[in-house]
């Protein structure tokens, strides 16, 4: 492997990667204050890009509007998610709370599939796509508004996490409910802000990143897995890990890809993904089950 | 005195009922045409009893059965089909080695529990699927392999569903059998007192981690024999039978059965396959949608499984009508 691809295949790591911070952060965000894995995590990245090519291929809307509203309608679900399927069933195990989030998956996805069919579908490039040469490596103008996206997502996420009253409650009710609730904190509130905060990344994540891998009603499985495997690298509890997280993951699957010795092929990328997600799973046992213990 | 004996005999009543009607299922005239879905619901039941042991009785989950199901299937497959080995002996190695693997897997992931348990076993029931679809030098890739020849004992041939019918519910009856006996036993009490409260299993003595790992074992021969039957049964296995969801799918034929309830299972299983296989059909491109929702549904308004649920309602309704009959 030359210099040169070398910066190729970690350009390409890290667009991917931007993806699954978004997801991961979802899933961190929404486990923290829930101490729910919710399955459906992947789904609002299918329906923002589904929902953006939709909006603007046939109702006609501009590309900007219809991104805005498929991540507003992605929210929304989200938002139905907790009321009408997490919440009613508050109290059942951690195997029910599977079983739910999986089965809203499978509803979403069926539901994306019969409304707007099983093709793969491309929304427009936002700005062209006009390549830009970067230390030897091409960079398409979507990947940088992966990117771009992605960084301010994040920071505009730790802003409202250190800087606003709400966003100290969600971390609050996140560090201990029990205490968060005495202080006068709404926790079952701060579940549904989790979960409105979640569906709206993994929607802004889909939008981003429709123009350039395209998007179909059912990517939302793998994607959802490669966020989770992102949140866990981050230890489930730092969102800013999370991300890191999912810029760890891209890279290593995509240089793991760009090898391309031995069984490292192409066919075998998620393979690597779900091995990185029981080596991290494994190597932090002790400190998750402890966790776990704790609540 | 009399009415009190007669009610202690129910069960055993009941049971012999239950299992003249199961012979006389395949007959033409009786229910014949469904003579292949129950051959099926066999098949599954013996994967879901495995889970039940696991997540039921020992509370340890697995979104990754279909793997191992997967196992038995391709050893089976690969075994009698490409090197032409007798198929009883490919399902026997086929369940030794799963059950091998399963103690190594099972080894390393029982220091996990809850969720991230169900992460670890669900990313190796996926890493399982890509191999199957992938290793297509042994497996026959995407497509599968055909030509599965059926078992036979002795020059009969179970070539038929009729015939086959008895054979699954043979094993099925089997393992239920026995899991019912483990459960009775020490280590079925051992198993449930993990359930409860592992600190409190472990200072009792008990090895909670060759516990675990033992069931765990044991669910996937379960799930690798079921596989076995499953291949020669179909005569042609494809990467698609041991997707994601099929894992899901043997945990919700486990919830709705009652998780810990061994002929619960037998019923979990039944609603699942009968409501994917024969009702949500119906319902054409619908059906997968529909199947979402229900679970959903059934898992916020039964958390304790559709078949406790029905047997408590049916108690109460006994209670009931037992009551009225006394005029208290």
């Amino acid at each position: 492997m030359t210099a040169d691809q070398f910066v190729q295949y970690l350009v390409s790591g890290v667009t991917n990667g931007s993806i699954y911070a978004l997801v991961g952060l979802g899933f961190t965000i929404i486990y923290a204050v829930t101490s729910i894995i919710n399955f459906a995590q992947g789904e609002f990245v299918m329906l923002g890009g589904m929902i953006s090519f939709v909006i603007f291929d046939s109702l006609g809307f501009p590309l900007a509007a219809s991104c805005i509203l498929a991540i507003l309608i992605g929210t929304a679900v989200g938002a139905a998610l907790y009321l009408l399927a997490v919440r009613p069933a508050r109290k059942a195990s951690v195997v029910s709370l599977i079983i739910i989030t999986i089965g809203a998956s499978i509803f979403l996805r069926g539901i994306a599939g019969e409304l707007w069919g099983v093709d793969a579908v491309r929304p427009p490039f936002f700005t062209g796509d006009k390549s830009l040469h970067f230390l030897g490596a091409y960079i398409h103008p979507q990947a940088i508004w992966i990117m771009g996206v992605t960084i301010v997502t994040t920071l505009i996420l730790h802003l409202f996490l250190t800087q606003t009253m709400m966003g100290k409650a969600l971390r609050a009710a996140a560090i201990n409910r029990t205490a968060a609730g005495l202080v006068g904190i709404d926790t079952r509130m701060m579940a549904l802000i989790s979960f409105i905060l979640a569906a709206a990344l993994g929607a802004i994540g889909g939008v981003v990143m429709a123009p350039l891998t395209l998007t179909s009603y059912n990517i939302g499985a793998m994607l959802g897995l490669k966020g989770f495997v992102a949140a866990s690298i981050g230890g489930f509890r730092s969102p800013i890990a999370a991300v890191i997280g999912g810029f760890i993951l891209g890279i290593v699957e995509s240089l793991a890809v760009g090898i391309d010795w031995g069984p490292f092929t192409s066919a075998y990328k998620d393979v690597i993904a779900l091995i990185v997600l029981l080596a991290v799973l494994l190597i932090r046992s002790g400190r998750l089950a402890a966790e776990e213990r704790l609540g | 005195m009399m009415l009190a004996r007669v009610r202690d005999r129910w069960p055993y009543l009941i049971a012999v009922v239950l299992l003249l009607l199961l012979v006389l299922v395949p007959f033409k005239w009786f229910l014949g045409q469904y003579t292949g879905l129950m051959v099926f619901i066999g098949i599954n039941t013996m994967v879901t009893v495995g889970l039940c042991l696991l997540l039921g009785y020992t509370g340890q989950v697995s979104l990754g059965q279909a793997a191992f199901y997967g196992l038995g299937a391709y050893f089976s497959a690969v075994l009698s089909k490409t090197h032409g080995i007798n198929p009883w002996l490919a399902m026997l190695t086929g369940a030794v080695a799963t059950g091998a693997f399963a103690y190594i897997i099972g080894y390393l992931i029982f220091r996990l529990k809850g969720n991230y348990l169900a992460m670890a076993t669900l990313g190796l029931g996926i890493i399982m699927y890509i191999l199957f679809r992938e290793l297509s030098q042994f497996t026959g890739g995407p497509d599968g392999m055909a030509g599965i020849p059926p078992l036979s004992i002795a020059g009969f041939t179970f070539n038929t569903n009729f015939k086959r019918y008895f054979l699954v519910w043979f094993f099925c009856l089997a393992i239920l059998l026995l899991s019912q006996n483990i459960v009775r036993s020490r280590t079925g009490r051992a198993l449930r007192a993990i359930h409860g409260s592992e600190a409190a299993a472990e200072s009792l003595g008990i090895n909670v981690d060759q516990f675990k790992v033992k069931v765990f074992v044991m669910s996937a021969v379960y799930a690798s024999l079921a596989g076995s039957l499953f291949a020669h049964h179909v005569g042609h296995v494809s990467p698609s039978s041991f997707t994601f969801l099929a894992s899901v799918e043997v945990v919700v034929m486990a919830v709705v059965g009652g998780l810990a309830s061994i002929w619960g299972a037998i019923f979990g299983t039944a609603t699942v396959r009968i409501l994917s296989d024969e009702l949500l059909l119906q319902f054409g491109e619908w059906d997968i949608i529909i199947f979402g929702l229900l679970l959903m549904l059934v898992m916020i308004f039964t958390p304790q499984g559709l078949f406790v649920w029905l047997r408590e309602r049916w108690e109460r309704w006994r209670l009931r009508l037992a009551q009225g009959g006394t005029g208290t």
